[in-house]
């Protein structure tokens, strides 16, 4: 926004995308030019921060599942599951069979809405519409008009019911409230089961018939599938993302796996070792931080086996998992590890960035089936058994889940009434900051040659290098506590400057 | 570096003196507060006194917005517990107060400048020694002028407010 | 509408946000199908591809109305609100925290320095030797990067600019959304207007909440997670802190109904211009003692009763902020 007021050095050529669009939260990229018009330098920078980790502090631990939803309204859910569980560590409490059952459902409902919402609302618009169809048209409104209103009425309804479902559970569609330390709120009634079974029906049949709509439009069209296999978007970093004790994707519940660029080398850790393994960069040009694998090493913005980058997307859960928990979803998945590495066993990782849009698709039907599941276990109707009282004192804990755009952990200190103390969060898009930057670089330079002139098509096709990710800045920048360094200016009433300060 | 200063008076200054807003019950407090004038008690004149019915009429939001509005210390009287003139008003009162006392130390307001007692109409004496300690436990603190500090930190100018940068 | 009638012109804008706003304006469902037959989208940054530039070469009062969620903490998001004030005829001030501050505003709670410390150097998983840190124009051979000023305070939007109304919620609910943008659209509510808040009715939740209330005392307070309460009896008269009664209605009372007490997301009932010294005499009415030792002991039961009372409105409160 206010790039108006800064210099650009001698003999290069500044292009501003500002801000991002298309995604959750705040974003800008600025593209330098050498004279001859090569891409010489792109930063993508955040420019938001709030600070939750500050001021959690002083908040009773048990309110956190009500505050941290506020870092997203996107994914609430995922901050809502991933503070709950803290919480339970924090008391020490064991869930019983029926309380676990209805937190994976209700999480498991929650994929299915949000993968849509991204999928049609911000991901698809480049692929249904086009890349460099006309941006005033290129989104959500544009999509229901080319692919007619019975279609765009799927996409709503499929939202509207999954908010419904939210609302079920927590009270509200947006931001629900009903995970609390030791389980839920409420109990699910037989009426609840039976809307909540109709509600997951529809889901399963509408998450086919996207995978399918992703076939017709994505895969079967040869230009889209050039730009996603030989586009500037490939990577070669680590992955990372939750699996089961058989090592199937799970959203809710697991341990983090990483693996290498090759699939090899992996590493397995339970919430409590997170520190062991993830660090966290700063940089003076961006308010988010960069996370990267502790015992592999930071060696700059590169890919590579040598490179603590990782990613934690829906391609990185693929990627190191054996598999989903779920059938349709796993032939899904051989397809998508046939097509793209030619072994659908899924032991080669896929590093196309655009091929997530993909993965997330595949995910959104294993969240349908995984749904479907478990709301027809009669465990789920128990009137008692949906909740535990703590009896332990409150200490320490950590809490994990995969939120869509990636492992997100919550990490609370509280002192002996469960006030909080300290609070640690690393945010599912913040994991892919670094990630993101190199996409957006290695996109610019692959799309901004000598000679070309760079329009607004080309400007979209280097946002789309980031789209991909899903990516929920509002999310990555709770992660600074509070204020950042600045230069503060004092004035009077008049505007006259009586004093100023940078902070360091 | 130095967080900005609130840009108003300052304990240095030597014009300033503690505005103390005090919130009297009728029957009790304000009684005991007039006979302290009536039998000539020496006490600082640093308290503008506002008299309500009683004391659990006296919302925690006139404390408040008085702090806002620029007062240095704030006083709440009201008759003893038991001796209410509308039997249970005071009640209230002893649950509101430290109530609202704990919030206004989470806000930064030291404790020396919120005063709640009870006051009856023969505690002429407990009134004038009690404004008089609170003036100086408020003097010694210095001015809170809430609206500079806010003012400082950017907010409350309104129509006012010069967009940042220029 | 007549075809003669052009379509509404309509923006929405996200400064320090979530994003569940932006999200709520999707759950009025089918209706939105109703909508964009009438209104034409020109600036959502979340969903379409207008950019800064593309507002900034707009008309002054282009937009016919814009809706501005989230409160403001960084200069960017003061300079959209002047922007969007100029290249707007009607501006409303959408949600919880662009109305009263919203959870970012708990920020103002917050000590500077502590801030500072934790933030780059006291946190576990920092990697942080040479103490780097954000700054706002970073030098580089290529030339000057830039990011927003970071605020000393949160702010609402209509302190900074005139707004003309104001819906609440975090987020607002669909079927208010849906009553607003009908107003707005059929033209029975004028475009300027005092920041006066619309999508809400005017009592406070306890008027919608479907428990009971049975004139009983408070004894005890519990935190939610501590006891099992009675579905149908006042979560509040149970010892449990629920801030209803100083809360404006119109949200259908929803967190009481999925078991959890209201945390005042719809903003301060009535003419209430602080909410947590309003919570504070609510609660002052339902403790019956005339003992003044058991009266300390209760309150001092209640956990964190700045950040509960004042949970969303700390922005619209008298004090605003932590000295």
């Amino acid at each position: 926004m206010t790039t108006k007021h800064v210099k650009t050095a001698e003999g290069f050529r500044r292009i501003s995308i500002d801000p991002v669009t298309r995604l959750e939260g705040h974003g800008k990229i600025d593209i330098f030019l050498d004279q001859e018009g090569n891409v010489a330098e792109c930063f993508f920078q955040v420019p938001e921060l709030r600070g939750f980790e500050k001021f959690a502090e002083g908040r009773p631990v048990e309110e956190m599942p009500r505050i941290t939803p506020r870092i997203c309204g996107v994914c609430p859910e995922a901050h809502h599951f991933a503070a709950a569980k803290a919480c339970d560590a924090v008391y020490g409490i064991e869930l019983t069979k029926t309380a676990h059952k209805l937190r994976e459902l209700q999480y498991n409902i929650f994929y299915v809405t949000d993968h849509t919402t991204h999928f049609y609302a911000l991901g698809a618009p480049d692929f249904v519409m086009g890349p460099d169809h006309d941006p005033a048209t290129r989104n959500l409104i544009g999509v229901i008009g080319k692919v007619g209103l019975e279609i765009g009425g799927k996409v709503i309804q499929c939202r509207q019911w999954g908010h419904e479902a939210a609302a079920i559970f927590g009270g509200k569609p947006v931001n629900p409230i009903n995970c609390i330390p030791g389980g839920m709120s409420k109990p699910i009634s037989l009426e609840e089961q039976a809307r909540l079974k109709e509600i997951i029906s529809y889901m399963k049949e509408f998450a086919q018939f996207t995978l399918q709509l992703f076939h017709d439009v994505v895969l079967a069209n040869e230009k889209y599938v050039d730009i996603i296999l030989n586009g500037p978007y490939l990577h070669k970093t680590w992955s990372m993302g939750l699996v089961d004790a058989q090592g199937k994707v799970n959203f809710y519940d697991g341990k983090v796996r990483y693996c290498d660029p090759n699939g090899e080398q992996c590493t397995e850790y339970s919430p409590n070792e997170y520190m062991e393994h993830v660090a966290e960069r700063v940089e003076p040009w961006s308010y988010l931080k960069f996370p990267y694998l502790k015992k592999i090493g930071w060696r700059g913005f590169v890919d590579g086996p040598e490179s603590g980058v990782y990613r934690a997307t829906p391609q990185s859960r693929l990627n190191v998992s054996d598999g989903m928990n779920s059938p349709l979803a796993q032939e899904a998945y051989e397809k998508y590890f046939e097509t793209l590495t030619g072994d659908a066993s899924g032991k080669t990782p896929v590093h196309h960035t655009l091929a997530i849009h993909w993965a997330r698709v595949i995910e959104l039907l294993n969240a349908a089936e995984r749904a479907w599941e478990l709301v027809n276990d009669p465990a789920i109707v128990d009137p008692e058994a949906y909740r535990s009282l703590p009896t332990k004192l409150p200490t320490e804990g950590v809490g994990i889940v995969e939120a869509p755009r990636g492992t997100l952990t919550h990490h609370y200190k509280t002192d002996e009434n469960g006030i909080i103390t300290k609070a640690n969060l690393i945010v599912g898009t913040t994991n892919n900051h670094a990630p993101i930057c190199m996409s957006i670089k290695k996109a610019a330079q692959g799309l901004i040659k000598p000679g070309v002139e760079v329009t607004e098509p080309i400007l979209n096709m280097i946002e789309m290098a980031f789209r991909a990710y899903d990516p929920c800045f509002g999310c990555a920048t709770h992660a600074l506590p509070g204020q950042m360094p600045l230069t503060v200016r004092v004035r009077d009433r008049e505007g006259n400057l009586l004093t100023q300060g940078s902070r360091r | 570096m130095a967080q900005p200063q609130a840009s108003r008076e300052t304990a240095a200054s030597p014009a300033w003196e503690p505005r103390i807003i005090a919130f009297l019950c009728y029957w009790c407090s304000y009684t005991g507060a007039d006979n302290a004038g009536i039998a000539r008690l020496k006490y600082p004149a640093n308290a503008d006194i506002i008299r309500l019915n009683c004391s659990g009429r006296i919302d925690p939001q006139l404390v408040t917005a008085a702090f806002s509005r620029g007062a240095d210390g704030v006083m709440v009287c009201g008759c003893h517990p038991g001796c209410c003139h509308y039997i249970s008003g005071n009640f209230k009162t002893m649950v509101r107060m430290p109530l609202l006392q704990r919030v206004l130390e989470d806000l930064g307001i030291e404790k020396e400048r919120f005063v709640h007692e009870w006051v009856s109409a023969s505690e002429a004496e407990k009134f004038s020694k009690l404004v008089a300690q609170t003036v100086e436990n408020v003097r010694a603190l210095g001015p809170l002028n809430w609206p500079g500090m806010l003012h400082d930190r950017g907010v409350g100018h309104g129509q006012d407010r010069k967009p940042w940068g220029e | 509408m007549s075809e003669a009638t052009p379509k509404l012109k309509v923006g929405m804008y996200w400064a320090a946000s979530c994003g569940g706003c932006d999200i709520s304006l999707l759950e009025i469902g089918p209706r939105l199908i109703d909508l964009i037959q009438v209104a034409d989208v020109v600036f959502w940054p979340c969903a379409a591809d207008f950019k800064y530039q593309h507002v900034a070469d707009y008309p002054d009062g282009h937009i016919d109305v814009c809706f501005y969620n989230g409160s403001i903490r960084t200069s960017e998001q003061e300079e959209l609100a002047r922007l969007l004030r100029k290249k707007a005829k009607c501006l409303v001030a959408y949600g919880s925290c662009a109305g009263d501050g919203g959870i970012p505003a708990l920020a103002n709670l917050k000590d500077t320095k502590g801030i500072f410390d934790a933030s780059y150097h006291n946190n576990p998983s920092i990697d942080n030797p040479d103490g780097v840190e954000p700054q706002h124009i970073v030098e580089t051979e290529f030339g000057q990067l830039e990011i927003p000023v970071f605020y000393d305070q949160v702010i609402r939007l209509k302190d900074v600019v005139q707004v003309d109304y104001e819906i609440p919620g975090c987020p607002p609910q669909a079927d208010q959304v849906w009553k607003v943008i009908g107003l707005v659209a059929s033209g029975a509510v004028p475009l300027r207007n005092a920041a006066l808040r619309v999508g809400c009715d005017d009592k406070s939740i306890c008027d919608e909440c479907h428990r009971e209330k049975r004139n009983t005392r408070i004894t005890a307070f519990h935190r939610p997670h501590e006891i099992i309460p009675d579905p149908d009896h006042c979560l509040l008269e149970q010892g449990v802190v629920c801030l209803g009664p100083a809360t404006r209605s119109g949200c259908g009372g929803l967190c009481t109904k999925a078991g959890l007490p209201c945390r005042g997301c719809y903003g301060p009932a009535g003419k209430v211009v602080d909410m947590g010294t309003a919570m504070i005499s609510a609660i002052g009415s339902l403790i019956d003692t005339e003992d003044e030792e058991v009266a300390r002991k209760l309150v001092a039961q209640i956990a964190d009763p700045t950040g509960t009372f004042y949970r969303f409105s700390l922005g619209s409160s008298h004090l605003k902020a932590r000295k």
